[in-house]
């Protein structure tokens, strides 16, 4: 298709069109997005090098990262083995109300990432459903870790199965079958002909996952309580530190989130290029 | 190993798939299940393969209930339509799956294994293709590799998936032979299922032609082809003329051809004659019984010429085949006027509703003709 | 649906319910209990209060706004991402993605440096009297900037897929270019580009992290929805909390099937021509 455009005669009009329009697209995306990305890093070692490692070490900081990576550990691999389970589910056979299923599946990409906080809060909080059981028993999931964790599996629900429900629909069943036909038993049927077949797909979603995981704020800060050292997370982190005018830690926290939105990008940009075959007409469904 | 399948019924939502399909397979046999899209025979193969399964109804193999075994459980060698080889995999580890994936104690040691996949890519004639994967292969060669899987666990029954459907024609001709010679070679009962009259015709001992979830007629090539046992059979394999007769004077009668005999002794009032177009002959001499003709079209197709003629009085168009070398003979060109009679039919009785009674069929042969 | 062939369905599907039904619909039912303690009356009590409405039409207007001009700028880019060669052409498709990626805080705290009084484009805009940050406006460029990617990737692989021969038939009926844009292409773009509307404008609606830092949340003005959710949550007004969140929910949720009936009426013609 590039060779058929960019061979085909060009009358001049039409070559100017061509021109405005490349321009246009170019300087919206520098300055909407590249712009922005770069204005972290500008503003994170406005005071030198040095300044800014201070700034990161100091602190709650390397607790928030620590956190950041806990919720994200404990968080990614449940999706993934739900969106595993769902995808298989959705895929292979069929149910009624599997459209409602797919519906709910994608529930959490149309919610606030505020009501996904609230939720829990109405269920776990001090006045919600379970809330006196849980403080008569001592347990905190509102304004401590578990909350965190809760509203960010809720976030980042749809990401592993929006990438495999498609995948696996367009790759049909056959290979499946053939593998039973052959005599292999279930595990072996998943494990020597369904992964190898996703696996790319599925690293892409734990990829996504993971970005959103570690990057969520909404939800996580109206479960948060921002107790320093405890229960905030990196975006919780800028937040703080941003509201305490200190900006050059906020940005420098937010320097670290950049990169790991840019290793995303990267990683991401790589598999589709390599394997974009197998990741397949992946449905931009919210990220 | 004798499979006896009896009373298979298979409903989908709107439509029966299968409906009462009873149906004998010997050791040895290579059957082809043959009908149009819809008719049943792609869920009937299914259903053996354990891939589907049956509303009711039983398969039993020598007194064994074969439909309680799992797909995994059943000896069988299955070649899918779209082949469904595993893309991760090179040729030769497709090849070695079902070896590989069994259990510890009946898995066979890795030279044994190398060894069994060496001499299958051999037979299937693609012994350099072995780290290849599936990508890499032709249609053709993808379906060798598909068939030589399948027949690397050993199964006692090879099923394939219109084999054939998706290759060219060319290499659809030489795969088919190819596999016939296998299967002689092998003795292995092989079930195929095929929408394309001439696979079943050429490769089959014996054809299941099914329409609507039902069974037509099982029988062997020769059989289905000359003495075809319903209207369906006679329009589904090969050409044929279908002609509508009435009772004339107490004769069965279509226009100016009459015949004299009637095994049905007047019981019923009209039938449906079938003609092959090979069975028409032409003739320039008026005959005693027959219908004149205009001769619209000749088409030349290699040793055989296909003619249309119109027949004015039955207002139809009639397909005739002669040999090529009769056209000059005969002095045929477009245009002209001459005289058509069949020397054979296969007729179904109808009652007055217009169903017809398959089991009162007639094949009728011209009593000047010797029949074939 | 007696014996499955493949294994694993009452496995599989028994797990994907369960967990769905813990992590989603649970603490759904909970918000929705507790939104019916007010009763209608404190609900239209609730939604009728001046700044309560102020903050609705702020966040789906701009909303709405924002989900517009990324459907033009987003179908703009997308056309020159698939139709058009130029060097860094690969670097540029890439960073469509950077709104999905990077942390909505992040993204929030960038764009008012950026937009801020003080800032590199805010200064230069305050020069031809535009503020943007701390006003509507700001709600507005934080809502474009997350809902960017939707419309761009939604249309990429339908632009790619077009068929060349459709155009190249219109060319030789003698259509100009302009035409064959508006009259052949678009229509075939169209219910990819109304799914990408959609969704950057469900984006839009519940965006909370990249707003709040530059919105400044003066009331009536510049607050959006979900602050208001969040500032009634801290004054431990929680049925209030989960009636607006109602609310927003339901707001979302008829906006998106309206969407999707006028996505299939304008697909209509997809199946027949196939």
């Amino acid at each position: 298709m590039s060779t058929h455009a960019s061979t085909r005669p060009v009358r001049w009009p039409r070559r100017l069109v061509r021109g405005l329009f490349i321009l246009i697209a170019v300087s919206f995306l520098a300055l909407f997005l590249l712009l922005p990305l770069a204005i972290v890093f500008i503003e994170a070692f406005r005071e030198g090098v040095s300044a800014y490692f201070a700034t990161i070490k100091q602190g709650d900081a390397l607790s928030a990262i620590r956190l950041t990576l806990l919720v994200a550990a404990i968080a990614v691999p449940l999706n993934l083995v739900f969106g595993v389970a769902a995808a298989w589910a959705m895929a292979r056979f069929e149910f009624h109300g599997k459209a409602l299923l797919g519906a709910f599946i994608d529930l959490p990409f149309s919610i606030s990432p505020v009501i996904s906080g609230l939720v829990y809060v109405l269920l776990f909080g001090a006045q919600g459903w379970f809330g006196p059981w849980l403080d008569a028993h001592g347990v905190k999931i509102i304004f401590a870790v578990p909350g965190l964790v809760l509203a960010t599996v809720f976030i980042t629900l749809p990401f592993v199965a929006r990438e495999l429900i498609p995948l696996m629909q367009s790759q049909g069943s056959e290979e499946e079958e053939a593998a039973r036909v052959l005599g292999a038993n279930g595990w072996q049927m998943f494990f020597r002909v369904t992964v190898p077949n996703i696996r790319w797909a599925l690293l892409y979603g734990v990829l996504l996952c993971n970005a959103r995981a570690m990057g969520e704020f909404g939800a996580v800060s109206v479960v948060s309580g921002h107790i320093r050292g405890l229960t905030t997370t990196m975006p919780l982190e800028v937040e703080m530190r941003y509201n305490e005018y200190d900006y050059v830690g906020a940005f420098a926290v937010a320097s670290l989130l950049a990169l790991l939105a840019l290793l995303t990008l990267l990683v991401k940009t790589l598999l589709e290029w390599r394997y974009g075959g197998e990741i397949a007409a992946h449905a931009p469904g919210g990220h | 190993m004798t499979l006896e399948l009896s009373h298979l019924s298979r409903r989908f939502t709107d439509f029966a798939a299968l409906d009462d399909v009873s149906l004998t397979i010997d050791p040895g046999e290579f059957v082809a299940l043959l009908g149009p899209s819809g008719s049943g025979k792609t869920t009937l193969l299914r259903i053996l393969a354990g891939l589907d399964y049956s509303d009711s109804g039983s398969v039993r193999q020598d007194d064994r209930d074969f439909l309680a075994t799992s797909a995994r459980q059943r000896k069988i060698g299955l070649v899918f339509q779209h082949y469904a080889l595993f893309r991760h995999l090179t040729v030769f580890e497709n090849i070695a799956f079902g070896l590989r994936v069994r259990s510890r104690r009946l898995r066979p040691p890795r030279a044994e294994v190398k060894a069994r996949v060496q001499s299958l890519l051999k037979r299937v004639q693609l012994e350099d293709f072995g780290s290849r994967f599936p990508s890499q292969l032709s249609g053709g060669q993808r379906q060798r590799v598909a068939l030589a899987r399948a027949l690397a666990v050993e199964p006692d029954l090879l099923l394939l998936d219109e084999p054939f459907g998706a290759l060219d024609a060319q290499v659809r001709v030489t795969l088919r032979r190819w596999l016939r010679e296998l299967h002689e070679e092998l003795g292995l009962t092989t079930v195929f299922v095929t929408h394309d009259q001439e696979e079943a015709l050429e490769l089959a001992d014996r054809i299941v032609v099914m329409n609507r979830g039902r069974i037509e007629q099982v029988g062997t090539p020769e059989m289905i082809y000359q003495q075809p046992a319903t209207p369906f059979v006679c329009e589904f394999i090969g050409k044929v003329n279908r002609l509508v007769m009435n009772r004339d004077q107490g004769h069965l009668a279509v226009g100016n051809w009459i015949l004299d005999e009637d095994p049905w002794h007047s019981r019923y009032g009209q039938a449906l004659a079938f003609v092959r177009p090979e069975h028409l002959a032409l003739s320039v001499a008026p005959p005693l019984s027959g219908w004149s003709a205009r001769l619209r079209h000749i088409y030349l197709a290699g040793s055989v010429a296909h003619i249309d003629l119109y027949v004015a009085s039955l207002d139809q168009t009639l397909e005739a085949d002669v040999a090529s070398e009769d056209l000059s003979r005969l002095g045929l060109h477009a245009g002209m006027e001459l005289y058509v009679v069949p020397r054979a039919a296969t007729l179904f009785p109808q009652i007055r509703d217009g169903t017809t009674i398959n089991q009162d069929r007639w094949n009728w042969r011209a009593a000047s003709t010797t029949p074939t | 649906m007696r014996h499955r062939i493949l294994p694993g369905f009452g496995i599989s599907l028994g797990y994907a319910l369960t967990y769905l039904g813990l992590i989603v619909l649970l603490p759904l039912a909970a918000l929705v209990w507790k939104a019916s303690g007010i009763g209608i009356e404190g609900l239209i009590h609730l939604l009728a209060a001046p700044r309560t409405l102020a903050a609705l039409r702020l966040s789906f207007g701009s909303a709405l706004l924002a989900a517009l001009i990324n459907a033009v700028i987003g179908l703009l880019v997308a056309w020159v991402l698939v139709r058009y060669r130029f060097p860094g052409r690969r670097l540029f498709d890439a960073l469509v993605d950077l709104p999905f990626a990077l942390p909505t805080a992040v993204a929030g705290i960038a764009l008012t440096a950026l937009y801020a009084p003080n800032g590199w484009l805010g200064s230069w805009l305050a020069s031809w009297g535009i503020k943007v940050a701390y006003t509507p406006l700001g709600v507005l460029v934080a809502m474009v900037f997350v809902g960017f990617p939707f419309v761009v990737r939604t249309l990429q692989p339908v632009l790619e897929s077009l068929d060349r021969d459709v155009e190249e038939a219109a060319e030789s009926l003698g259509a100009r270019r302009w035409q064959t844009f508006l009259r052949v292409i678009l229509p075939m773009l169209a219910p990819a580009l109304l799914t990408g509307f959609a969704l950057a404008l469900a984006r839009a609606v519940g965006e909370y992290g990249s707003v709040i830092f530059i919105a400044g949340n003066i009331p009536m003005r510049s607050e959006i929805a979900p602050l208001l959710i969040v500032q009634k949550l801290e004054q431990f007004d929680y049925a209030g909390a989960a009636a607006l969140s109602t609310a927003m929910l339901l707001f979302s949720f008829v906006l998106l099937v309206v969407i999707t009936l006028l996505q299939r009426w304008s697909s209509r013609w997809m199946e027949k021509t196939r």
